[in-house]
């Protein structure tokens, strides 16, 4: 299996608080790898910092064998990785259909507008919102908006995926359709690597799981060995030492 | 470029182009061409101002710039270096352009009212700097002889040449607002003027992009502006750098419809009638200025959208048709 990303030390300081504080890891080809952790342990930090919206202090992230460490986001999406956010960030005023075309056009391949046009379209079908295409984006509901974002993202025809957080918000039947989605998205040959807190897609969906806590790695594994990991325990729910 | 001339928009505003352009002509009526070459020059201001506030979201205060150094250069060109009109403003274009897009790569790092603020900063520094600049007459300015208009056959007839191709820029203007609207660029532009974080993790290159239509929103201003002083005759800075023209640009903008194709000729033709009608009273000199005022707030708070975003909201399907 050949490496895609892989990220070696990295550091980010915001004031006096220490985001992220010497992460490594690494992401092989057609996995899907869950990063999980407390609030505030630097998940979100760690997906700027891979992305390019912010520059480590230290370290590097190299991707597809080429150094991208402190490359300005669009460079980044060009070369394949691309990114649904936490909090949504659609264009509002556009349309959904133009939305997707963004991504398509924007992304990997570096697409004309006709044959952005035809993916977009196909992208949005496959995600549900082929009936919504001519809405502005600003008229989706939540569970729409989380849609779109995964929809443009994939658009880009990238080779990584970050999700960040696409389950949250939604109700128990979003979040199945929305885990069917996901798995669908990694036989379709993507690679993800996505932040989330719900345990049970998490650990259905991850090859692999890595837990940060307070902007440090604390453990990784597959899901079994996290699971019953017990600084992973500690982390979460105190020291387990303490409940006995 | 094919595929833009095969829907009906660039074909109407051809039309009601040729209309401008021929209908004084063909009258004979200089007072009625007066009025409409003013009324183009708003166009031409209005439309490509639209490309950096309607479409990626910079409000450019200070857009008057390109329009008074369009006529400076092409005015010195035409008085010290005896070059022919047409060439003076192509070339002033393409001078002013070239400028824009090195001062945008800079400006354009600034987002918001910090950007709006440099913009005027920028106005404010070139009046500056012509004013004390001796080559260009200083605070004096540039006037032209009338053996100028020889080339033209004498001023009289280069009044109607500079008009016509006063009306030929406006239609430029308009054919290329839409033909970046429906591109991959124009695209790109939306998309940061929407939201430009998302934009550039969506691979947008953003700081290239604004540039460019920083750089491209001031070629055919300054073609318009070496045409316009051409045509008075003389320039001088407080009247080629005047920031209340930049201003009223902004409300022209506004008032027929940022981000539309249509709506900000239409609001400078419908702000140049009203300031016309204005002007017939002595009494309301400069009067234009409070209602422009009025009208800017007005629309800020209740109609957003402008007079075009408002007829796209009731009847959608018309912007099928006209953008």
């Amino acid at each position: 299996m050949t490496v895609l990303l892989e990220v070696t030390r990295l550091n980010k300081r915001f004031g006096g608080v220490q985001a992220v504080n010497d992460v490594s890891f690494a992401v092989d080809e057609g996995q899907i790898i869950g990063l999980i952790g407390p609030n505030g342990a630097g998940k979100s930090t760690v997906f700027n910092l891979i992305n390019g919206i912010s520059e480590p202090d230290l370290g590097q992230v190299v991707f597809g064998g080429r150094d991208i460490t402190g490359r300005p986001a669009y460079r980044i999406a060009r070369a394949g990785l691309a990114r649904a956010h936490q909090i949504v960030q659609p264009l509002h005023g556009l349309s959904v259909l133009d939305n997707c075309v963004v991504g398509a056009c924007f992304g990997r391949e570096n697409l004309a507008l006709p044959q952005a046009q035809e993916i977009a379209r196909e992208v949005a079908d496959r995600l549900g919102l082929g009936d919504r295409l001519e809405l502005p984006a600003s008229a989706l509901t939540t569970a729409g908006k989380k849609r779109l974002e995964l929809a443009r993202a994939l658009a880009a025809r990238p080779r990584l995926l970050l999700l960040d957080e696409v389950l949250a918000g939604l109700n128990p039947t979003e979040t199945d359709r929305m885990i069917e989605t996901v798995q669908r998205i990694r036989a379709s040959g993507v690679t993800i690597l996505m932040i989330e807190h719900i345990m049970r897609a998490v650990m259905s969906l991850s090859d692999r799981i890595i837990v940060l806590n307070l902007g440090s790695k604390l453990a990784e594994g597959s899901p079994q060995q996290i699971a019953n990991d017990p600084t992973v325990i500690a982390a979460y729910l105190g020291d387990s030492k303490l409940i006995h | 470029m094919k595929l833009v001339w095969r829907r009906p928009f660039p074909w109407i505003i051809t039309v009601v182009a040729l209309a401008f352009a021929l209908v004084p002509y063909v009258t004979n009526d200089v007072q009625l061409r007066e009025s409409l070459i003013l009324a183009a020059v708003y166009i031409v201001l209005a439309s490509n101002l639209n490309l950096m506030i309607g479409y990626a979201g910079y409000v450019n205060f200070g857009n008057i710039v390109f329009f008074g150094l369009g006529g400076y250069f092409c005015l010195f060109m035409v008085n010290a270096w005896r070059w022919n009109v047409l060439s003076a403003s192509l070339a002033s274009g393409v001078i002013v352009s070239a400028l824009a897009l090195l001062f945008g790569l800079g400006i354009l790092r600034l987002r918001g009212a910090f950007f709006a603020l440099a913009t005027i900063g920028v106005n404010a520094a070139i009046q500056q700097l012509v004013t004390n600049f001796e080559p260009w007459g200083g605070a004096t300015g540039i006037y032209l002889s009338l053996d100028a208009y020889g080339p033209l056959g004498g001023p009289r007839q280069a009044l109607w040449t500079v008009y016509l191709l006063v009306v030929a820029a406006t239609l430029a203007s308009l054919l290329s607002s839409y033909a970046i609207k429906r591109s991959k660029f124009g695209l790109g532009l939306l998309a940061i003027g929407q939201n430009e974080s998302a934009a550039a993790v969506l691979g947008v290159p953003t700081p290239l992009y604004k540039a460019l239509a920083y750089s491209v929103s001031a070629f055919l201003p300054a073609v318009v502006g070496g045409l316009y002083f051409y045509k008075t005759g003389i320039i001088e800075p407080s009247g080629a750098f005047s920031l209340s023209l930049s201003i009223e640009a902004i409300v022209m903008v506004m008032l027929g419809g940022q981000g539309t194709v249509i709506g900000p000729a239409l609001g400078a033709f419908l702000y140049e009638e009203m300031r016309r009608f204005l002007l017939t009273a002595a009494a309301f000199s400069n009067f234009q200025l409070v209602i422009a005022g009025a009208l800017l707030l007005t629309i800020v708070l209740f109609v957003p959208g402008g007079l075009m975003g408002f007829v796209y909201r009731r009847w959608p399907r018309t912007q099928k048709a006209l953008e």
